[in-house]
């Protein structure tokens, strides 16, 4: 008994020796653009048709070949005359749909259809069915394409769709001038929805802080209470550094410090919830450790490649059916359990059977399968990443309010862990082979006296510690990139999870790991990434040293691992 | 056995290891062996597996041609793997065991770092085609990338005077180079006028896959009402999760742009790019350059890689650009020899893959023009910027006083680290 406790912590010096040792391995002069040629624009329209069309036309034609300087200075001309093509032309342009024809210079608008492309002139709207000539699509860049949102802002403040008109006004809120305040103004009297009719409140609001007169300043301040978005603090902020008028500078200093005080508490809950996520990607790596090295002593060095074989799983299955990528991630989920499950019950009865009770050699071996399992997969796949896409419900953000946004990816992982969790949490105290597997580790030998077949159970222990990692492994592949040496990235931090939790318990895997990522992302802001994790590996050091058996130390009788 | 027979048969044996011995190194005698030191697994393989097999076309091209001086080619390729203590092995094997007689490879500041005190020791050569910190001219390094008054600084420029940017974040991967690129930067900004409140610099391992918390800081760093930019030095395939987390927060390129000097049509190929649209790269090559000697450099490719969906990018040109000279110099000179050869490259000239023309300096560095695009949706880079006429490289950059006071020039002055005030020659500082 001695002998197998002395094993059991000279182990977990053999990991910490190994953790030091894998730390080491870890961490002229400018000429403007050429000016563009105008193009004479060739009159096509037959001679009755009225002076607007006209012009409409010559300087649509004059976009094929403008510089950029001159795109802003044409797409203000059809802003201001508001021709009835003008917004048809600007939102083409916007989406890369803008072409210009290379022999006429005739201007386009293509769109993609079930046969091919859809010609459209972009004048006056109308289809071109037999179009066979070659065009040129008209570029735009950065500040050109920012301008175009805003232009077309404008001409969406009139249209009847309530999103259409709410997404104008915030756009135009970057610029306001007193034409926008103007046409704002027009439009407050006519909408008739309670959220672009707010909208318009504060941009008008946050426009009267220019005003001249301090009550209009000070009116302007009162409509913004309440008010928490980045604009708006900006715009207090440097309207408190000019201004002299005591009542509008206390009203201003009372909304910022109540916008700042909200703020601090959002990024701290925001800071919360990157620390919950990164924590439940550490949970979700470690959980099979827990259960292969916690349930049954064993150090498997190959528990990070039979997370790479999960993710690995998931971009098969992706290659099996492309068109169907959120299905795909759903069934990735139990075909990579069974792939790394059967992977892990090959290395327990291959390799590790034979090597129970000797930690240095199952670490050695293991650490051997490793490397096998990593040059199988650069010899099959290729030894660069491969691409795992992500379906559209999990991308994108999850707004709370102006400060405080959500990434749905992390979001779903982070359900995704407490629901394997849970599920884990059910298999070892619910049923029968979670029975006979707390009984195993418990005290091995009794279990054999009373009928439990442990050769059996080890295999199926190690079979379901390893397909866990294999789920890890689908969920890893929409954080990261899938490559052979993704098991390499998460080994390390597996085991710091599973011995700072308190080696054979879930609870304490899941309390480790939430608590080492949300210490992570705390320290991250204040120190850098780098600093952070090597502070994070010194604290586990340190506290190892002081609790030998981690946060949740194993009750009962050691476990057998003989 | 006789003692007389045993040693005649010794004799025998002796003659025939020794013929054969001959013969094989007569037969290798025969080719010009050619070193390819470029990471083909790990995280830089993303970047580097593509000039290993822009190496092997130029050898097959040239090969076509004749060979140089009547020899055909060789290739020797290495796997340094990512590894930088590796380059340095992989490199003292191709020098002493394979007798090459050039290396084109390394990309990371550190592999080059960690093989030059080899190429100095053993007398080899290295073409190095990839953009990087400069502070640095070693007699048996060619540097055909750019250095940062052809990369970094004309980005910042752009973003200053046409984008209108005045606060500033400096994002880069923890080693030599982003960490002396920002040095210099930082210092060109201040001597601009840029505050301290205004620029935010930060540093991640390489591989670094949470990008959460950082993205979001840079998201609460640009919003505080003045036109913010991201100057990104992140390297290999961290930059994957980097992108995919600016898309997911919704960070696009109108409101922070991000100008990258390590991410081109290689790296951009194999992720989603819609999030990136209108994302800035600074090069000084871009494949969607419309002229016919890219074109056809870019059809010869393809075809020699057989795979039409395949990219070029602009460490493949200096690749390109450094071959060229080198076999200019092989054939100029007669001979395969470093030390004649590497009196022989400066001021020798080969057209470059835009339409221009890089000439080799007494600094080892080469004229560059400087392009700066933006990123389209099907990762291709729209040039929406270039200098006129091409840059001369300069090792030893004017913004550090430091290094403002060195000059490099292996021609008159024969040293790399030539300290005009004290006019002294000081040596290679590894």
């Amino acid at each position: 008994m001695r002998q197998l406790m002395m094993g059991r912590s000279a182990g977990n010096c053999q990991i910490l020796m190994l953790l030091a040792v894998l730390l080491g391995g870890m961490v002229s002069q400018p000429a403007l653009a050429s000016d563009g040629v105008i193009v004479e624009a060739v009159d096509e329209n037959p001679p009755d048709v009225s002076e607007p069309v006209v012009s409409f036309e010559s300087i649509a034609a004059e976009l094929g070949d403008a510089s950029f300087s001159a795109k802003m200075e044409l797409t203000d001309a059809l802003v201001k005359a508001r021709y009835p093509g003008s917004r048809r032309v600007l939102a083409a342009l916007l989406d890369g749909q803008l072409y210009a024809d290379k022999a006429t210079g005739r201007i386009l608008i293509v769109s993609s259809g079930e046969t091919g492309s859809i010609y459209h002139d972009a004048v006056s709207g109308s289809l071109m069915v037999d179009y066979q000539g070659d065009s040129k699509k008209i570029m735009t860049n950065n500040a050109l394409r920012k301008k175009l949102r805003g232009d077309i802002a404008r001409f969406d403040l009139g249209s009847d769709e309530t999103a259409i008109r709410l997404g104008a006004v915030k756009q135009l809120r970057d610029d306001i001038d007193p034409v926008v305040a103007g046409l704002l103004r027009e439009q407050q009297s006519l909408e008739t929805d309670e959220q672009v009719l707010d909208e318009i409140r504060i941009t008008l609001a946050l426009f009267d802080l220019n005003s001249d007169t301090a009550e209009q300043r000070l009116a302007a301040v009162t409509e913004l209470d309440g008010e928490i978005g980045n604009d708006v603090f900006n715009r207090l902020t440097s309207l408190l550094e000019n201004e002299s008028d005591k009542d509008v500078i206390k009203a201003a200093q009372t909304t910022i410090q109540r916008i700042e005080s909200r703020r601090s508490f959002y990024a701290g809950l925001e800071t919360a919830f990157f620390g919950l996520s990164f924590g439940s990607v550490l949970v979700l790596a470690a959980i099979g450790l827990a259960i292969t090295f916690g349930v049954m002593g064993v150090i498997n060095m190959a528990h990070g490649e039979l997370i790479m074989l999960g993710a690995y799983t998931t971009f098969v299955i992706q290659q099996l059916m492309p068109n169907h990528i959120g299905l795909s991630i759903i069934l990735s989920i139990p075909a990579a359990f069974i792939v790394s499950g059967l992977v892990g019950i090959g290395i327990e009865r291959g390799v590790v059977r034979f090597l129970y009770g000797r930690p240095l050699e199952t670490l050695l071996a293991t650490f051997g399968v490793s490397l096998i399992l990593q040059q199988l997969v650069r010899t099959i796949f290729s030894p660069l990443n491969r691409s795992v896409q992500t379906p559209e419900m999990m991308s994108g953000l999850l707004r709370v309010n102006e400060i405080f946004a959500i990434t749905y990816n992390r979001l779903y992982i982070l359900i995704f862990t407490l629901i394997v969790f849970a599920g884990l949490w059910l298999i070892l105290n619910k049923t029968s082979l979670g029975l006979k597997v707390r009984a195993v580790s418990q005290n091995r030998q009794m279990a054999r006296a009373m009928g439990v077949r442990t050769a059996r159970v080890d295999a199926l222990t190690f079979g379901l510690g390893s397909g866990v990692a294999g789920i890890a492994g689908v969920a890893l592949s929409q954080l990261t990139n899938v490559g052979p040496n993704l098991g390499q990235a998460y080994i390390i931090d597996s085991f710091m999870v599973v011995v700072f939790g308190g080696v054979g318990n879930l609870w304490g895997t899941l309390v480790g790991g939430m608590t080492l990522g949300v210490a992570t992302k705390f320290m991250e802001p204040h120190v850098g990434a780098v600093m952070a994790k090597i502070m994070m590996l010194v604290f586990i050091i340190l506290f190892i040293q002081r609790r030998k058996q981690g946060l949740f130390p194993q009750k009962g009788r050691a476990a057998s691992g003989a | 056995m006789s003692i007389r027979s045993r040693m005649a048969r010794f004799a025998a044996a002796c003659l025939a290891a020794g013929s054969i011995a001959g013969m094989t190194a007569a037969q290798a005698a025969d080719t010009i062996k050619v070193g390819v030191l470029h990471s083909l697994s790990g995280t830089m393989a993303i970047s580097e597996t593509t000039l290993k097999d822009t190496v092997l076309m130029m050898i097959e091209e040239q090969n076509k041609k004749g060979g140089l001086l009547g020899k055909k080619l060789e290739a020797v390729v290495v796997d340094p793997a990512s590894n930088w203590p590796l380059f340095a092995e992989k490199s003292r094997e191709l020098l002493s065991v394979h007798k090459v007689d050039v290396v084109f490879g390394c990309w990371t500041s550190v592999s080059r770092k960690s093989v030059l005190p080899v190429f100095e020791e053993l007398n080899g050569l290295l073409f190095y085609p990839v953009q990087y910190e400069g502070e640095e001219s070693s007699r048996n390094v060619f540097y055909t990338g750019a250095a940062p008054n052809q990369q970094a600084i004309p980005a910042v420029d752009y973003l200053m005077n046409e984008v209108g940017v005045t606060r500033w974040v400096l994002a880069g991967t923890d080693y030599v180079y982003p960490r002396t690129t920002n040095k210099i930067l930082e210092a060109y900004l201040k001597s601009k006028g840029v505050k301290d409140a205004d620029i935010m610099i930060n540093y991640t391992p390489f591989g670094h896959s949470d990008w959460q918390g950082i993205v979001s800081e840079i998201k609460k760093f640009g919003s505080a009402g003045k036109k913010t930019a991201v100057v990104s030095t992140i390297n290999g395939d961290a930059n994957v999760p980097f992108y995919k987390e600016l898309g997911n927060q919704k960070i696009s390129a109108e409101d922070i742009p991000v100008v990258a000097f390590s991410v081109g049509e290689e790296e951009l190929s194999g992720i989603d790019t819609a999030p990136l649209v209108g994302h800035l790269a600074a090069w000084n090559y871009f494949q969607s350059v419309d002229v016919p000697v890219n074109n056809e450099f870019i059809a010869k490719w393809k075809k020699f890689i057989k795979n039409p969906k395949r990219v070029t990018n602009d460490p493949m040109e200096a690749t390109v650009i450094g071959f060229n000279l080198w076999a200019k110099a092989v054939e100029k000179a007669k001979t395969t020899k470093v030390d004649t050869i590497i009196d022989t490259l400066p001021g020798l000239e080969t057209p470059n893959l835009t339409g221009g023309t890089a000439k080799m300096l007494p600094n080892h560095h080469l004229t560059k023009p400087v392009l700066i695009g933006e990123i389209r949706d099907d990762g291709q880079v729209d040039v929406v910027w270039q200098t006129e006429s091409e840059v001369p490289g300069d090792a030893w950059t004017d913004f550090l006083p430091e290094s403002a006071v060195i000059e490099a020039d292996w021609v008159k002055l024969k040293c790399g680290n030539y300290n005009t005030k004290t006019r002294k020659c000081s040596g290679q500082n590894y």
